[in-house]
């Protein structure tokens, strides 16, 4: 039995959902960093499994692509919070308020 | 090499002084800035007769020309050249004479001042100004000239700067002036679009070879002679003082002395009687401009000659005289005798120079003083300068034998029998201002020279003859006053006493001020009997006036001003006042002017500019103020806003 490709889309779209949500309530950057993180694979999943419906390598490749980035991306993330934890001694986001007017 | 070769060399020599007095020297460096503020322009006069000398001999009657560079490139070519021919050559001895010995004079009379060498600076610039402007072989040059000597002007005019009067006066010269230059422009511009050349040379040519073109409808219902002759002679009130636009040269006397001489009596302002006679094929071909030339000349003649008898500032006499005597000069050209015109300029130049320095010799004894009522007596103090002064007086009198006599005798007798409108109404004011100017003037002589001394004793204990190099440069002058009319005695003087005509400044002018052929005026020819009775009549026209003045001011002295005043107080006022023509001029012109001015200030410039920017510049600071509030710095608030946009975004690609 095969799973159906809309399975996948729900999935990707439930994860999504939660990701954005995440994103936008938690006050913790690496909270608000790893839900970030779950919007990302919820692309990637939608990409692999329409990969997987066509027959194509090209949407698995793009994957891993993404990984890669993301993976760049997240040292570059991380790194810029334990700077900012230096400085303010938080990583509260309500708390950064520096481009306030 | 010879002295032609050189003839650049001629206008460059000021100029080079000009950049050198005014930019390497110091102002402790004092011998030198003499040097070179004298020296230059006296090398220019020997370049000047060495030039003159060699054209005479070698070119003459033809035009030598030089040009020295193009100035511009292309079909509308203009040349920087200049152009020796009868007409320049007379205007080039005149100004580098009568111009070196004034540098002369400045020496002595400007050796005490603080801007020794910014007023040398200025003098040599307006030298080489005016020789561009004389020697230009094209309008174009001409005009770089025209507005050259208008600076020279106004910053000579100005030159005290830390009083009031001086500076204003300088702009109101250089404003006047400028409202002339704006119709001399468009007669440029009209001569360029009907024959495509400025060159003196070539558009006589033209003009000659097809004159009919001359009469074609150009603008205004004139025809284009007209038309041009019109707009150029606007030019020429403004920069020779003629009615309407002569009220900027009484004021203009606010300068130093010798640059009264110099730039408003003896050079600067015959610059537009040149023009007109530089122009003559033109004004031959609108005799109808021609009359309003000799019109005009004629009245200002008059009108300032009137103002000349009831003024009490020695310069300011002198200045009306100046508008007078140019005013004749104007009514010589108008009337077709170009030749009186220029010779009248020659001599005007030399008497009118001498008694300009010698007056600045009397403010230089009386410590400033330029009242003619505080002076009086002062022949036995300055007797050089009273000889000098008295022979000058004498020649713009007119008295035989003297420059002005010749020179004015002309200008009458050929207006009496030139074929203009109301010629002998033209004659009998220019005979009346002959009268009048030789009254005037021995007024002056009678006030300052004669009677009691009237100033304070302070004053009268300081008095003293100027020294050698000032009196000099009056003699020089004062020998030129005399001798100078001789050169061009009218040929109607010889046939009035049945001599052969030997007129040899009116055939040395004859090839640039030749009757266009056809356009022949059919002059009255004069018997010998009318001759002579005009002759005599400029004559007693002399001798009357000093006559008036002498039974008058030298038996009365000041008391006869007081009993005119007692007897006519308005009339009097009136002239005092110069006609109230300032007065007006600033109702009519000024006022209306600065309101329009204030106009544009506080409505268009501050109401409509500026508040249309601060219109602008608020909306753009409500829109920043309501916009800021978006920027709260809280970085979940970008975070909804960006999610906002995505969905935006997919809701419109997607629906």
């Amino acid at each position: 039995m095969t799973v159906p490709v809309s399975w996948y889309l729900l999935l990707a779209a439930a994860l999504f959902a939660i990701g954005v949500f995440g994103a936008l309530t938690r006050r913790s950057g690496i909270a608000i960093f790893l839900s970030i993180e779950l919007m990302l694979n919820a692309a990637n999943l939608v990409l692999a499994a329409y990969a997987r419906l066509l027959g194509e390598r090209s949407g698995q490749m793009v994957v891993f692509f993404a990984l890669a980035v993301a993976a760049a991306e997240a040292a570059v993330g991380l790194a810029l919070f334990i700077a900012v934890f230096r400085l303010r001694k938080t990583i509260d986001i309500d708390r950064i308020n520096l481009m306030r007017w | 090499m010879s002295a032609l070769d050189l003839f650049w060399l001629v206008p460059a020599l000021p100029l080079a002084g000009a950049a050198i007095n005014g930019l390497l020297l110091r102002n402790s460096q004092k011998p030198l800035v003499t040097a070179v503020g004298v020296g230059l322009p006296g090398l220019s006069l020997l370049v000047a007769l060495a030039a003159l000398v060699e054209w005479s001999a070698s070119v003459r009657p033809a035009a030598y020309e030089q040009v020295l560079w193009a100035w511009t490139a292309g079909p509308a070519a203009f040349d920087v050249g200049f152009r020796l021919d009868a007409l320049s050559a007379v205007m080039l001895f005149v100004v580098t004479f009568v111009g070196f010995w004034i540098h002369v004079y400045s020496v002595g009379y400007m050796g005490h001042d603080a801007g020794y060498r910014r007023y040398f600076a200025y003098l040599n610039l307006f030298m080489g100004a005016m020789l561009l402007l004389i020697l230009g072989n094209n309008y174009l040059v001409l005009f770089v000239g025209w507005e050259g000597v208008g600076l020279c002007s106004y910053l000579l005019i100005g030159y005290y700067f830390e009083e009031a009067f001086p500076p204003y006066a300088g702009k109101k010269a250089f404003i006047v002036n400028r409202i002339g230059d704006f119709g001399f422009l468009l007669g440029l511009f009209a001569i360029w679009s009907t024959w495509g050349t400025l060159h003196f040379g070539q558009l006589g040519e033209k003009i000659l070879a097809d004159p009919a073109v001359a009469h074609r409808p150009f603008a205004l219902g004139l025809s284009t002679a007209a038309f041009i002759a019109l707009f150029l002679f606007v030019g020429a009130t403004g920069k020779s003082a003629q009615i309407p636009l002569f009220v900027w040269l009484p004021d203009a006397m606010a300068g130093p002395t010798p640059v009264s001489a110099l730039i408003h009596a003896a050079t600067m302002v015959t610059a537009g009687v040149y023009m007109v006679v530089r122009t003559n094929v033109i004004y031959q071909l609108a005799p109808e401009i021609s009359t309003v030339v000799a019109v005009v000349g004629a009245a200002t003649a008059i009108f300032a000659a009137t103002i000349g008898i009831a003024q009490n500032d020695i310069k300011k006499v002198l200045a009306y005289s100046t508008v007078s005597q140019l005013g004749y000069m104007f009514l010589a050209a108008g009337v077709g005798a170009y030749k009186a015109a220029i010779f009248h300029l020659g001599t005007h130049a030399f008497f009118k120079a001498c008694l300009f320095l010698g007056s600045g010799s009397v403010i230089h004894a009386m410590g400033g003083e330029q009242d003619i009522r505080k002076m009086g007596g002062l022949r036995k103090h300055l007797p050089a300068t009273y000889a000098t002064f008295a022979i000058s007086t004498l020649a713009i009198a007119g008295i035989p034998g003297l420059a002005g006599f010749f020179s004015k005798d002309e200008i009458l007798g050929a207006t009496f029998l030139a074929h203009v409108p109301a010629a002998r109404l033209l004659w009998g004011v220019g005979l009346l201002t002959a009268a009048l100017t030789a009254c005037y003037m021995s007024r002056l002589v009678f006030l300052t020279f004669f009677g009691d001394f009237r100033g304070s004793h302070e004053q009268e204990h300081h008095l003293h003859e100027s020294p050698r190099v000032m009196t000099l440069p009056l003699w020089v002058l004062a020998v030129g006053a005399i001798v100078s009319g001789w050169i061009g005695i009218p040929s109607g003087m010889w046939e009035a006493f049945g001599a052969h005509d030997r007129d040899w400044l009116g055939h040395f002018l004859a090839p640039v001020v030749a009757v266009i052929p056809g356009h022949e005026a059919g002059e009255h020819h004069a018997s010998q009997a009318l001759e002579l009775a005009l002759i005599g009549a400029s004559i007693a026209a002399a001798v009357v006036g000093i006559y008036l003045a002498a039974r008058l001011w030298l038996r009365r002295g000041l008391e006869a001003d007081a009993s005119f005043a007692a007897r006519a107080p308005r009339l009097q006022k009136l002239l005092e006042e110069k006609y109230r023509v300032d007065e007006l001029y600033d109702r009519i012109v000024v006022r209306p002017i600065a309101k329009l001015a204030r106009i544009c200030w506080k409505v268009i410039d501050e109401l409509v500019i500026d508040g249309g920017l601060n219109v602008a510049a608020f909306l753009t600071e409500i829109t920043g103020d309501l916009g800021r509030f978006t920027t709260t710095g809280n970085v979940r608030n970008y975070a909804l806003y960006f999610f906002a946009g995505v969905m935006l975004l997919l809701w419109w690609m997607v629906l």
